[in-house]
């Protein structure tokens, strides 16, 4: 377990934060300026805070009161940058094999063969960054980080340079990452669907606070923390069938879900991440409408906003839905906790990006 | 080659290479080290450094060959200690035409290294950090590499400067046949000589010759280098 808590203080801009990171992928989850980079910078150790301590088990990077600084090259980190920061004077193959070179020699290592595989990055080895696409740079850039032999992985937006088609060539290896590999890893984000498809922790960040820090469900359906647009909640649902009209069908806690095309094998868990604004509330079960999903739950908790919103919180077979309405609705409604509700989920409004693919049974 | 040059210019010849390979040589690790500090270091008296190292290029250079003589002729304070402690001697001798030139050249080799290390990006260098690798590892495997042409082209800017000094030395060391006699003070030398135009001119069509070579090769070896780094 990562325990990270630090002060530094920028012109105009004081970070002081602290939490912890289990097994698995923690998301430092923020707007630009939030602090996550600053964060990340100084669990590489390349940027020393006034004050803090970052710990790992038993292992300690930094304690200022102790005065240990740990340099980066000691720290024994994968760091994936988000501009890649491929060596261009060395191939691919140099370049991956370049963390490993200094890394002890008995320190627990990644098999080169089977890294290389998982990237799908065998045709590149011999060519160098300066003749690879942007897509191709950053699976690069995990596999050298990777192969540092690394005890704790830490990526700073790496789909951030990206464009959507490149950002959904490289988030399965992501999740491959976290369901395949031992290591934990900090993963910088400020889109809530790679959130939604990578976190097993987020801690969300807001002028260099965490503003909440949790399973994902928790994190994104908390309005505190996310806002009134950004809430969402997250259902975890096993594919079906794929259905020739383009609408797979998938089975959850929560109920059936009908959503277009889902990318993933029959059989296969899934995270489908449900923004709060496009939830529809009813009280009698809908009858001749075009939405797909009608789902049953019970009102397990409603918080009015400050304006005229309010998030109603339903409980569905275990799971949270988070649907967000206006105050008018809810009190003509009448919708009290313990009350039985149908939620209305259009399934177009669940966007391809909001579908994670994989999700291993260690971290469900 | 003697048919061409009479032995006495073809010592004119050697002593100038010989002259350029040691000035050359000691200009480069003390350039790099230079170029490397006024880049990427901040520290108290940069400025000063600075200014020292491009002063050759400013300076008159019999400014430059008085200020040599001054400190490292036999009566000058570090050329009278290397006499009376090592016998090393700098005054009259090919040495201080080395130095001379060496000196002379300095700001050559320290601008284009410069130049290149400024052109890398600090980000590759702390990706290597956080790959394991301590500064000297950096140095020798990120940073090295990629400045390759920035040396190259400075190696060879002061090995033809080394080549072809010549107010600072007469200055600092004279003219002396076999021991400070360069190609370019033989020449000079010729033309104050009755009858010696056509030396001069045989010295001169040699000097531009090997000038022309030394750029030709540094532009071949840095396109070379600057297409392994480009990585395409």
């Amino acid at each position: 377990m990562l325990e990270v808590s630090l002060r530094h203080a920028f012109a105009g801009f004081t970070l002081d934060a602290e939490f912890s990171a289990p097994a698995g992928v923690t998301v430092l989850f923020g707007r630009s300026g939030s602090g996550k980079t600053t964060i990340v910078n100084a669990v590489a150790g390349l940027l020393m805070p006034d004050e803090g301590r970052i710990t790992s088990g038993d292992w300690t990077l930094l304690d200022t009161q102790k005065r240990i600084r740990l340099k980066p090259h000691r720290r024994r980190l994968g760091y994936i940058f988000q501009e890649g920061r491929l060596f261009p004077h060395l191939t691919v193959r140099q370049n991956l094999a370049y963390g490993a070179w200094f890394a002890p020699k008995d320190a627990p290592r990644e098999d080169m063969p089977r890294v290389v595989e998982m990237l799908g990055i065998g045709p590149l080895l011999d060519r160098r960054p300066g003749a690879l696409s942007g897509g191709e740079k950053q699976r690069v850039a995990i596999g050298r980080a990777l192969l540092s032999a690394p005890r704790l992985i830490l990526a700073d937006e790496p789909l951030a340079a990206l464009d959507e088609a490149r950002k959904s060539e490289i988030l399965p290896y992501f999740e491959r990452l976290r369901d395949e590999v031992s290591v934990p890893i900090l993963y910088v984000s400020h889109s809530a669907s790679e959130v939604a498809r990578l976190a097993t922790t987020v801690v969300a960040l807001r002028d260099g606070r965490v503003a909440s820090a949790g399973p994902p469900e928790q994190v994104l359906g908390d309005v505190g923390a996310m806002g009134t647009r950004g809430a969402a909640s997250i259902l975890t649902a096993r594919v079906v069938a794929h259905h020739a009209d383009g609408i797979t069908e998938l089975s959850g806690a929560a109920g059936t879900l009908w959503l277009p095309r889902v990318k993933a094998r029959e059989g296969a868990t899934i995270r489908v991440r449900v923004v709060a604004q496009d939830v529809i509330l009813s009280r009698a079960l809908p009858d001749g409408l075009s939405a797909l999903n009608i789902l049953t739950g019970t009102v397990a908790g409603l918080r009015p906003g400050q304006g005229p919103g309010a998030m109603v919180t339903l409980d569905m077979g275990g799971e949270r839905l988070v649907a967000r309405v206006t105050r008018r609705s809810a009190d003509a409604m009448g919708l009290a906790p313990g009350q039985p509700c149908h939620a209305i989920i259009k399934a177009v409004s669940v966007a391809p990006q909001d579908v994670g693919q994989t999700f291993g049974d260690a971290h469900g | 080659m003697s048919d061409w040059l009479s032995p006495a210019e073809w010592e004119a010849v050697q002593l100038s290479l010989r002259v350029a390979f040691w000035a050359t040589l000691f200009s480069l690790p003390v350039g790099v080290t230079v170029a490397y500090a006024l880049a990427r270091w901040r520290f108290p008296g940069r400025e000063l450094l600075n200014i020292v190292v491009h002063l050759p290029l400013i300076m008159p250079p019999v400014v430059t060959g008085y200020l040599l003589l001054l400190t490292f002729g036999t009566q000058g304070p570090v050329g009278g200690f290397l006499d009376r402690t090592l016998g090393f001697t700098f005054a009259f001798r090919w040495t201080g035409a080395a130095l001379a030139a060496g000196v002379m050249a300095f700001p050559f080799m320290v601008r284009a290294v410069r130049l290149s290390i400024e052109a890398v990006d600090p980000k590759l260098e702390q990706a290597a950090s956080t790959l394991g690798a301590s500064r000297g590892w950096i140095f020798l495997t990120v940073t090295l590499p990629l400045i390759l042409p920035g040396i190259i082209a400075g190696t060879v800017l002061t090995f033809a400067k080394g080549m072809g000094e010549f107010g600072a030395t007469i200055t600092f060391v004279s003219n002396i046949p076999g021991q400070t006699q360069t190609i370019p003070l033989a020449i000079d030398l010729a033309l104050e000589t009755p009858g010696g135009e056509a030396l001069a001119a045989r010295l001169a069509v040699l000097s531009i010759v090997l000038a022309a070579t030394a750029l030709a090769l540094s532009e071949w070896i840095s396109r070379r280098v600057a297409a392994r780094v480009g990585g395409t």
